[in-house]
């Protein structure tokens, strides 16, 4: 274990066992959050009573579609637009100011427009992450080297073939990092949607337990949310970090 | 009499003006011809065209005014049977060094037993066969050019464009790859242009060596070496090596000063 590793868990070890104190001295009280062991028993108790597995399933399926939509999406507009200057410079300032906008309160038009099925969560997920998505892939693509790109001509590669075998791979440590955020906005998205405005979902149910004060059923969804959220981020970071070693650059 | 592989007749390039500045008369008008299977080498001071002039050979850029020849057939987009080893490190960093290497043969239509044995020997040809496997960032800047040159040679080019290959390398391994690429253009027969700030290395290199102005760049003297075709870095040794080194720099002297004086002025 690296000396970093252990700070880490050290951490995060000291800050759960923070709280353990705090909730068993009865600083914090029961009913605002049970103690942190009591959360890891009632989680193992929710997944073995497999309850929560359709709601699960249908959160985590919007959550990769969404993903999946805003990171496809992303990287083709964001390698189109690199080829077009002028439209480019014309964008620039939406995507500048794009996350000043706040996507939530179009919800209700969403749900006008595609009713209260899974629509409205997939597009809102999708909307927070794709222009983090285009962002990214055109400061790759900004940073591939000409003589890349002149070896690419060189080898009479049409534009499309330059894009999936030269340049995209070039800015694979680029689109590694979309992922990451694409990912972290469609949790994002998709679970906060599910808290304002669905019947069914990871989110609605916290929102349920929530007004009713159940907390054996609450924490555990947090938990489970923040589990599955690190777990695939780390994935990707660990993906990262081989790429980057292969290149000589971790 | 060799016949002329490469011509070029009234070649001018002129970059279009920048906003708010005037066009820029980079090269020209530039008449020369290279024979086939000739080492032609290109000296001339700083921002003289010597890289404009390569992209107009290999079809990366068009040429203002005046034709250029490959083979008899005017080159109007990059024509089949060239290939290029820039200054720049242009090694894909996600490929090992096979897979760089057969990058080179990907868009042609060749067999694939056929295409194996091409990789094979062009890694061999460069002394690359250990590192195979291994990836550009695990190699020195000697071999990753190697690798360049390697993925440049496996497609078998008639003309190889060199591009100041060895300008990021030390004194002794530029020797070395001077050796190397003799070595090829005796095995392949190719024709190959260099271009290079070096005038050692043209003077060890080339059967020809045009000398050009500064910009816009011109040739002003095409200097005839006299070296056997048999030859490597051991020429240097000679007494002749140091007079056409000497030609080249009485011949070049004026034009760096214009040059330098240019870039004082712009200051």
């Amino acid at each position: 274990m690296s000396r970093v590793t252990l700070y880490q868990v050290t951490v995060i070890g000291g800050f759960v066992l923070l709280l353990e104190a705090l909730c068993i001295g009865g600083v914090i009280d029961k009913v605002t959050m049970p103690p942190p062991h009591r959360i890891v028993v009632d989680f193992v108790r929710l997944l073995s009573s497999k309850a929560m597995y359709p709601e699960i399933a249908k959160s985590m399926a919007n959550v990769l579609l969404a993903f999946a939509l805003a990171y496809v999406v992303g990287i083709a507009i964001g390698t189109a637009l690199h080829g077009y200057r002028t439209l480019r410079d014309t964008l620039d300032p939406l995507f500048a100011t794009y996350y000043a906008i706040p996507v939530f309160a179009f919800y209700p038009l969403f749900i006008v427009m595609f009713g209260l099925g899974d629509g409205p969560q997939v597009l809102i997920g999708f909307l927070l992450g794709v222009v983090a998505v285009i962002v990214t892939t055109l400061n790759g693509l900004d940073r591939v080297p000409s003589v890349l790109r002149k070896t690419a001509l060189i080898s009479r590669l049409s534009p499309l073939q330059t894009a999936l075998r030269v340049t995209l791979p070039f800015c694979a440590p680029y689109l590694l990092t979309a992922a990451k955020l694409a990912l972290a906005y469609a949790f994002i998205g998709v679970i906060g949607s599910e808290f304002i405005m669905a019947r069914a979902g990871m989110g609605y149910e916290i929102g349920f337990a929530y007004t009713n004060f159940d907390n054996a059923t609450m924490y555990p969804l947090i938990l489970l949310i923040l589990l599955l959220s690190i777990a695939m981020n780390g994935a990707l970071s660990h993906w990262e970090k081989l790429l980057l070693a292969r290149r000589g650059q971790a | 009499m060799p016949a002329p592989h490469v011509t070029l007749r009234g070649v001018t390039k002129v970059f279009a003006a920048a906003p708010g500045g005037s066009p820029v008369h980079a090269l020209g008008p530039i008449d020369v011809t290279i024979d086939s299977n000739e080492f032609f080498a290109i000296v001339g001071p700083s921002g003289c065209g010597k890289s404009t002039l390569l992209e107009l050979i290999a079809g990366l850029t068009d040429a203002t005014e005046g034709v250029i020849e490959f083979e008899g057939r005017t080159i109007k987009q990059i024509p089949d049977g060239v290939g290029v080893v820039f200054q720049e490190d242009a090694c894909f960093p996600w490929l090992n060094v096979r897979d760089n290497v057969a990058f080179g043969l990907r868009e042609t239509s060749i067999e694939s037993t056929d295409r194996a044995k091409r990789i094979d020997d062009a890694i061999a040809m460069m002394g690359l066969h250990e590192f195979a496997r291994s990836y550009p960032a695990q190699l020195s800047g000697g071999m990753r050019q190697r690798v360049c040159i390697a993925r440049t040679l496996v497609a078998k080019p008639r003309l190889i464009l060199l591009d100041e290959p060895f300008g990021a390398l030390d004194q002794q391994t530029r020797l070395l790859m001077g050796d190397e690429v003799l070595r090829i253009w005796r095995e392949t027969g190719a024709t190959v242009f260099l271009i290079t700030h070096a005038l050692d290395e043209a003077a060890m290199l080339a059967d020809r060596i045009g000398v050009m102005s500064a910009r816009p760049g011109k040739l002003i003297d095409v200097v005839r070496t006299g070296w056997p075709r048999e030859r490597d870095s051991r020429i240097v040794e000679r007494e002749e090596f140091g007079a056409i080194t000497g030609t080249l720099w009485k011949t070049l002297r004026d034009e760096s000063m214009k040059t330098m004086g240019r870039m004082t002025a712009s200051r």
